[in-house]
């Protein structure tokens, strides 16, 4: 084992592992983390805790994450590239550590642009990649970027995220083949709708021998209404949702589009259980923890192994 | 060269407000080239403040005077004689001319007419781009000619990022994604293999004042 983490354990088990995720509030409404977190306790093996996704302030990702793990979960602490320096990244890394963290997400991070203040200065001193090889180092070499021994490496499982849909397509599996010698442990990828895409990504990564290196979890998130699938498809830069899926969701019954969302979502989990290559989901349920229990159930993937 | 926006009037207004005597410094280099802070633009810096402070009742002596390059002082030796005439000096060369009239001249204040913008090129008359941020550790050899750090909104050297949206950047449809425009030129060039390796951590040496000295200029070392 390379990590003391949980889904590291799930997925060498050879379990088809199911992860969350909980969006940290815009204040410090500690009750808030814990509303969210109740639900996806036993329904989830690991929850993202995103950090200031969309480019807004929410209380940090690392502090979220420990209240999680009060409510019993097991956090996966995302950390982009938009917000701090190496230096910052590093101790933040050895303090998640040292209060209980085991995964780490590593990410680029929205432009500052997109958010609440949109003239902060991007730090980018180090890129998402840069980042995964750096967790890496400070756990299997025990040392800093800089070169000098941690006297407690942090035993972190590494994870990263790939988009399979972004073009050009033909260099998407090349850069997952990048992250991987990087050193990712795991992979969540973007939110899956285009799954003839999927399927061709992943089985690129097979052949390519990737899939014997990393474990890859597709990413699904359900749609909650009609609007919601055509501003994914329309404005979310590098989403791919086809138009048979908002077809599907306008042909719904009236107050049934949510529903049929989830149905939608399900059959996807079905397919990726089969599908060779992926190791697991990834569910976003965005604003929508509530739902993930039904979700789960519906899915067929409770309950969650105990390892 | 060197792109640079004039500041808005008022803002340049508000500068010398409290002088009556105020030379309008010009650069006939990177500054003129981009229709800037030129012998041109001095006299239409000159004119618009003659006027608003008529109109204010508050008249002000103005003077202009373009050398071809601030940033060197063999032609700022040209200011020596007559500055001494002046409250302030306005000076519309980029933030290195500005910065090397000051040093000349610590007694006087010397105030910025312009925003330095970018190293950039001259994409048609009055259109310029950002191509460089001068890092001081060229990557354009493996990066097809196409700058991450500059043309990246995120400065990536393993883009592209998950936000690449069918050729453009996620910050806008009207931004190329200089990650995709790279892979397409080392496509051509059959040079892929340039980017299919991990790219580790940059040195950043653009976080101190930088100093470049020839090797054939360099003082001999202290024994």
């Amino acid at each position: 084992m390379k990590s003391d983490s949980k889904l590291e354990k799930i997925l060498k088990a050879g379990h088809f592992a199911f992860t969350g995720e909980l969006g940290p509030p815009r204040g410090a409404n500690v009750e808030h983390v814990r509303e969210k977190a109740k639900p996806l306790v036993g329904n989830v093996d690991l929850v993202n805790i995103t950090d200031n996704q969309t480019a807004m302030v929410r209380m940090a990702s690392w502090a979220a994450a420990l209240i999680a793990i009060q409510e019993g979960l097991e956090p996966n602490y995302q950390m982009v590239c938009r917000d701090r320096n190496r230096l910052a990244m590093q101790a933040d890394i050895l303090g998640a550590y040292a209060l209980g963290i085991k995964n780490i997400l590593c990410l680029s991070g929205d432009h500052q642009k997109f958010g609440d203040h949109p003239t902060a200065k991007g730090v980018f001193d180090i890129d998402s990649m840069q980042l995964v090889n750096m967790v890496k180092t400070m756990r299997d070499e025990g040392k800093f970027l800089g070169g000098a021994d941690i006297e407690v490496p942090p035993k972190l499982f590494i994870g990263a995220a790939a988009n399979p849909f972004a073009e050009p397509f033909e260099w998407r599996v090349h850069r997952l083949a990048k992250k991987v010698s990087a050193g990712a442990d795991f992979i969540q990828t973007q939110c899956v709708f285009n799954m003839k895409k999927m399927r061709e990504w992943i089985k690129r990564a097979v052949d390519m021998g990737l899939t014997e290196k990393t474990y890859i979890l597709a990413g699904v998130t359900p749609m909650k209404s009609i609007g919601m699938a055509k501003y994914m498809a329309s404005k979310v830069p590098g989403m791919d949702v086809p138009e048979e899926i908002i077809k599907r969701l306008q042909g719904a019954e009236k107050g049934k589009v949510a529903d049929v969302g989830i149905e939608i979502a399900c059959e996807q989990i079905e397919e990726f259980k089969e599908m060779k290559g992926v190791a697991g989901v990834h569910l976003m349920a965005i604003e929508w923890e509530h739902k993930v229990p039904e979700i789960a159930e519906r899915a067929k993937v409770l309950p969650r192994p105990q390892v | 060269m060197i792109v640079a926006e004039r500041k808005p009037f008022e803002e340049i207004k508000e500068l010398v407000k409290e002088y009556k005597k105020v030379l309008v410094a010009g650069c006939g280099t990177c500054v003129a080239v981009c229709l800037t802070g030129g012998e041109k633009e001095v006299d239409i810096l000159k004119t618009e403040l003659d006027m608003a402070r008529r109109l204010e009742d508050n008249p002000m002596s103005l003077a202009g005077f373009t050398v071809e390059r601030q940033c060197d002082r063999e032609y700022l030796e040209a200011f020596d004689s007559m500055v001494g005439d002046y409250d302030a000096i306005l000076s519309m060369a980029c933030g290195a001319g500005i910065q090397f009239l000051a040093e000349r001249f610590p007694q006087i204040p010397v105030l910025p007419a312009v925003n330095t913008t970018f190293i950039g090129v001259n994409q048609d008359i009055g259109w310029y781009e950002e191509r460089c941020r001068s890092c001081s550790n060229c990557v354009l050899g493996d990066t097809g000619g196409i700058c991450p750090v500059t043309m990246c909104a995120k400065g990536l050297y393993n883009g592209p990022c998950g936000g690449t949206n069918k050729g453009s950047c996620e910050i806008s449809k009207d931004q190329p994604c200089a990650w995709y425009m790279i892979y397409e030129r080392l496509e051509k060039q059959g040079r892929l293999d340039r980017i299919t390796r991990f790219t580790p951590v940059q040195n950043w040496e653009n976080q101190v004042p930088r100093t470049l000295i020839q090797p054939g200029y360099r003082k001999p070392e202290k024994q």
